[in-house]
């Protein structure tokens, strides 16, 4: 288990040197900061005061599942893709390290990182309900008495599953490939299919058919906006989140293992 | 320390290796040669739990590379042929990278320890992508030897340096060599015979021959071939060297040199260095040249040819 700690390490380091991973997160925060503020401006008007509604977080998170979308597979692209191009892999498949702690190692080092982004975020909350020590008003709050509080810790629970299983299908999808630019547009293109056209066929059947519950269950983001967003923490849509991680780290393994036959 | 018996590796239809077998003892330095595509990185991948053989077995410091891996890959280091480095790191950190892999306690002054033994000391800190050809191989080595292996194997370690660095490198593994097993694979057999206690010959997947340097090179060279070399003119250098008994095979070269060949053991140097100045010609050299691997090669693969139908 320590090489999974050793691997995730260096790689979490190297997103710190990666001119990509600096794109992702500066695309990430532009987008969510236009968000939280444009929500801002939005709670504040009257119409919506009158209609009952409280500001919460959810206009950050939600924001995520999309972001995720496009991101992850850049970030992933390259994590066994391009040890395989490189010859590294031949250093760490003859190296003491069993495939799966490969695998999972960069996968842990990814997520890492994108919980590194998502920390800042952690930002917005602040600025709603202020710092208040004792007495000592550091940051006068937005929101009184304070943003509701599981609702949002549903939703960054929600954003960390959904980030694992995305870089875990990543990964998975990044040990098949000796590209990176292959490994991109598969994992981008798997990624369309499980957070969007799995909605489709759920949409248009009747309601409450099997068929339609299948893919409702399929679909990505019924787990995610359904469940986590509207601050229910359901152990059946973790599970989901869950077989994606094991599902995705499973492919890598399995497909570092097939390199070695070939 | 390492033992193969009858392995194989086959590559869909294609065999890379036909049941080599052969063995390497503690403290021996084995020379790998042969042409491009004869098998020698295969080997090599196989027995360092790389990939795994079609048939045969490899025990590589008392282990099985297939029921045993892990316990092999603790115990062998491996250069490969194309050196595996990442070039966002420094020597130092990549080092410490693969000492933690290898759960070597005090990484940090393993890592700095092992660059000393190949000279990069002082760079330390330096980014690999900054290094030159002959650096990178040094860093390749030092991670090679990060846990002090029993067992080390280098795949082609000098190709691609200058001489200065040929030697230095060649330095290094053979002080590494003195008490490790060490199996490297090369094109050159200059290397060869400097290096290595015991030299195989691989070709097309299988073992063609297997002897220390020297005796594969007397036992191959039937035939002695001397270059020689005038000032001036040089008509009837050639003939008059074609009338010295022994000398067979006279040949007047382009740039003005005669080659000629004796037979190994009936040494006519001083008959034919006497003709020649007899004959007023001013000497200037007269150099033995050695078979070099390619000859070698090309002889017994015509052996082979000659015993089997060609296919």
């Amino acid at each position: 288990m320590r090489n999974i700690w050793t691997i995730a390490k260096r790689e979490y380091d190297h997103y710190f040197i990666s001119p990509i991973a600096y794109v992702v997160a500066f695309l990430i925060l532009l987008t969510t900061g236009g968000i939280f503020v444009y929500s801002l401006s939005y709670y504040t008007q009257s119409a919506y005061q009158a209609y009952g509604g409280a500001p919460d977080i959810t206009p950050v998170t939600g924001s995520f599942g999309f972001l995720l979308v496009l991101t992850i597979p850049a970030i992933t692209m390259r994590l066994i893709a391009d040890e395989a191009r490189m010859g590294t892999l031949e250093l760490l498949l003859t190296s003491p390290v069993r495939d799966f702690e490969l695998v999972a190692g960069k996968w842990l080092g990814a997520l890492l990182f994108i919980l590194s982004i998502l920390a800042v975020t952690l930002i917005y909350p602040i600025i709603l309900n202020g710092i208040v020590i004792g007495s000592v008003t550091l940051l006068p709050p937005l929101v009184v008495p304070g943003i509701d509080r599981q609702l949002m810790l549903s939703n960054y629970v929600g954003v960390i599953l959904a980030a694992g299983a995305f870089l875990a299908i990543g990964v998975g999808i990044s040990a098949i490939f000796t590209n990176q630019i292959a490994a991109f547009f598969a994992t981008l293109v798997t990624f369309v299919v499980l957070w969007w056209l799995f909605g489709f066929p759920a949409a248009v059947m009747q309601s409450g058919s099997a068929g339609q519950q299948f893919f409702m269950f399929l679909d990505m983001k019924t787990h995610f906006y359904n469940a986590f967003g509207s601050g229910s923490i359901a152990i059946s849509d973790a599970l989901y989140f869950l077989s994606l991680i094991a599902l995705g780290l499973f492919t890598g393994t399995t497909a570092v293992e097939v390199r070695r036959w070939r | 320390m390492i033992q193969v018996n009858g392995l194989t590796k086959d590559y869909g239809a294609r065999r890379a290796i036909d049941n080599l077998t052969f063995d390497a003892e503690q403290g021996e330095i084995v020379g790998f040669l042969g042409p491009n595509g004869a098998g020698k990185t295969t080997t090599m991948r196989i027995l360092t739990s790389y990939m795994p053989p079609t048939e045969g077995t490899a025990i590589v410091a008392g282990y099985d590379v297939m029921e045993e891996s892990m316990e092999v890959r603790k115990r062998v280091g491996y250069l490969p042929e194309t050196v595996p480095l990442y070039n966002d790191m420094t020597a130092l950190n990549y080092l410490k990278y693969m000492a933690d892999l290898r759960k070597i306690p005090n990484s940090e002054e393993r890592a700095y320890e092992t660059l000393d033994m190949v000279n990069l000391g002082d760079r330390a800190t330096s980014y690999i992508g900054n290094f030159s050809k002959g650096m990178r191989q040094r860093v390749g080595l030092a991670q090679a030897l990060i846990h002090r292996p029993e067992v080390l194997i280098l795949d082609e370690p000098t190709i691609g340096l200058d001489p200065a660095q040929v030697v230095e490198i060649r330095k290094v593994i053979r002080e590494i060599g003195k008490d490790r097993t060490v199996l490297l694979s090369t094109h050159i057999l200059t290397e060869a015979q400097q290096i290595c206690d015991r030299v195989l010959i691989i070709n097309k997947g299988r073992i063609v021959a297997e002897d220390t340097p020297s005796n594969l090179q007397s036992r191959l060279a039937g035939a002695q071939r001397v270059v020689l070399r005038v000032r001036g003119e040089v008509d009837g250098l050639a003939a008059k060297i074609g009338e010295v008994k022994g000398a067979r095979d006279v040949d007047a070269r382009q740039d003005g040199s005669v080659e000629f060949e004796f037979s190994a053991g009936q040494d006519i140097r001083p008959q034919v260095a006497k003709t020649v100045i007899e004959a007023g010609f001013d000497l200037l050299e007269m150099r033995l040249i050695g078979l070099s691997l390619e000859e070698i090669f090309l002889e017994l693969t015509r052996e082979n040819a000659a015993s089997k139908k060609p296919s």
